[in-house]
């Protein structure tokens, strides 16, 4: 299991999960868990994604979602899950 | 599993808060490369510092993409140039070829500083560091990408003063040498005392004989994260600040680790230290000004200064010790005044004076950074301030340095552009009383008593 943890930032509209998910299944990679608030409008979504059987290459996977958002006004970051375990857990 | 409170805040200080790496910086022996005549010298260190560094800014780079966590700077140091040379260079000029062909390297590779145009003097100094020495300022003046560092005095062996007092001089023509380009040269050059064999950071950087073939060392930065989770300590107690800056300079550090490790594991080199240094840059909100003013001090240079100033040293590292067991360099927190929105302001405002800033290069790393003072600043003044510095680092058993400026042409009240990551310099007054009688003295002054411990 390789993790990534993506992380969507933007103003809350129609279909950004949907979206995503497609993206996703698309390229093969699997969510494990997904955790969402809008806070004054604005979405947060957090997924934790296993993309061991990713189709492309990491970079470009993570070019490729970041596009996608900026089409639909939201930001999306893709970031191995080590530098967020690194930083909170001992 | 992860919770998305804290997902996003570590997103948050990448995105908001300025984190990042501030270098992977490799070093590379060079004592392998001495040969009989310069040409040959020059083809092994090329050679060299390719097969090593071929793939840092590629690797770096991809780290950063994957990681999501900017990398700024890809640099490269090496074993002073000093001890390299010496079996081939004969006049200054010879040591500015090896210069040129480091600076071809540097940029061909990607790494945007090397540093290593060395010579450790802090007791003696041989012909070669002399001729290394005297070619700094035709060095840096035909380069951009290269550092040169000279280490004038240790605890152990106390201050070389005729080392001291030949950089005064040699900072003068460097300024002299490259005056139609704001003096850019003397941002490049810095005079050590106590200098460590493992700093990542320029223009120190360079890789002691201590050290092994290849290593990995980083510097991690992130005064933007100090400073954006003290805001929301207005008013607590002291126990509250110091956890919250341990707290988040544990973090900061673990980013720092992971990325050095990775960065090792993928070059196939050692990984060496993390040095903790709170490394600010000219972008507001990444200050180590504005930390010290978020602790409750109006401007940086107010009373009170230094005291916040030891505080926020002393935090950071107890909380980056914890986050990494190999820790070195310099560590601390970093004043350059140019390189400091902050600090430039504080200096304009009058709160900031040379006086003040040597009184704060006690408690942190690493001297007197990055400041600008007129041209008409004599030599000797020049190597006064180094001495002091220099004294400060060898009674306190602590790196300390001189980075300084004098600006041919300019006073008081005006300031010079270096562009980049070296900012701004607002030109600082001097004191005007003259140590010319000491510095002429020749010799060095003798190790400190508390340096005899066996």
């Amino acid at each position: 299991m390789e993790k990534t943890v993506i992380t969507v930032v933007g103003k809350d509209a129609v279909g950004i999960l949907y979206k995503c998910s497609e993206f996703l299944y698309q390229h093969n990679v699997n969510i494990k868990d997904i955790a969402q608030t809008v806070l004054d409008g604005f979405f947060n979504m957090m997924m934790i994604v296993d993309v061991a059987g990713i189709d492309q290459s990491f970079e470009s996977f993570a070019k490729d979602m970041k596009e996608m958002g900026s089409q639909m006004g939201v930001d999306i970051r893709c970031q191995k899950e080590e530098i967020f375990d690194m930083m909170h857990r001992i | 599993m992860l919770n998305i409170k804290e997902v996003f805040e570590t997103t948050n200080m990448i995105e908001h808060e300025n984190l990042d790496v501030r270098t992977v910086t490799m070093g590379i022996s060079l004592l392998d490369c001495s040969a009989a005549t310069v040409e040959e010298t020059c083809a092994r260190i090329e050679a060299k510092i390719r097969r090593h560094a071929g793939n840092l800014a590629a690797t770096a780079d991809s780290i950063s993409a994957e990681f999501g966590i900017p990398i700024v700077n890809k640099r490269i140091s090496i074993t002073p140039i000093s001890l390299v040379g010496a079996s081939c260079c004969r006049t200054p000029d010879d040591y500015v070829t090896i210069c040129k062909t480091l600076d071809r390297v540097a940029k061909d590779l990607g790494a945007n500083f090397l540093g290593g145009y060395s010579a450790i003097v802090s007791k003696g100094i041989t012909e070669s560091d002399r001729l290394l020495i005297e070619s700094i300022p035709e060095a840096l003046a035909v380069t951009d990408n290269i550092c040169a560092s000279v280490n004038v005095g240790s605890t152990k062996t106390g201050i070389n003063m005729d080392a001291v007092s030949l950089m005064g001089r040699i900072i003068k023509k460097t300024a002299h040498r490259t005056g139609d380009r704001e003096c850019i040269g003397c941002a490049k050059l810095v005079v050590l005392c106590n200098a460590p064999d493992d700093n990542p950071f320029m223009a120190g950087a360079f890789l002691g004989v201590t050290q092994g073939d290849a290593v990995i060392n980083v510097g991690v930065s992130g005064p933007g994260v100090v400073k954006a989770a003290l805001d929301k300590c207005h008013g607590q107690s002291f126990q509250v600040l110091c956890d919250t800056i341990k707290k988040t300079a544990f973090k900061i550090t673990r980013v720092g680790q992971m990325v050095a490790q990775e960065a090792a594991a993928r070059l196939g080199v050692q990984f060496g230290i993390i040095d903790l240094s709170l490394a600010p840059t000219p972008a507001v909100g990444d200050s180590v000004a504005e930390i010290i003013e978020a602790m409750g001090i109006e401007r940086c240079g107010a009373p009170g200064t230094t005291a916040a100033l030891a505080l926020l040293n002393d935090q950071v590292k107890k909380g980056g010790v914890m986050a990494s067991s190999y820790v070195g360099g310099l560590s601390g927190a970093f004043i350059p005044v140019s390189e400091d929105a902050g600090m430039i302001e504080a200096v304009e405002c009058g709160a900031l004076t040379i006086e003040k800033l040597e009184a704060m290069t006690c408690v942190c790393s690493v001297g007197l950074d990055m400041i600008a003072i007129p041209g008409t600043t004599s030599a000797a003044t020049i190597s006064g301030i180094i001495a002091d510095e220099a004294a400060i680092g060898m009674i306190n058993q602590k790196t300390t340095a001189v980075r300084i400026l004098p600006v041919e042409g300019k006073d008081v009240g005006e300031s010079i552009e270096l562009g980049g990551l070296l900012g701004t310099a607002p030109i600082m007054k001097v004191n005007g009383f003259s140590c010319e009688e000491f510095i002429t003295r020749t010799g060095s002054i003798p190790a400190p008593i508390h340096s005899f411990k066996n």
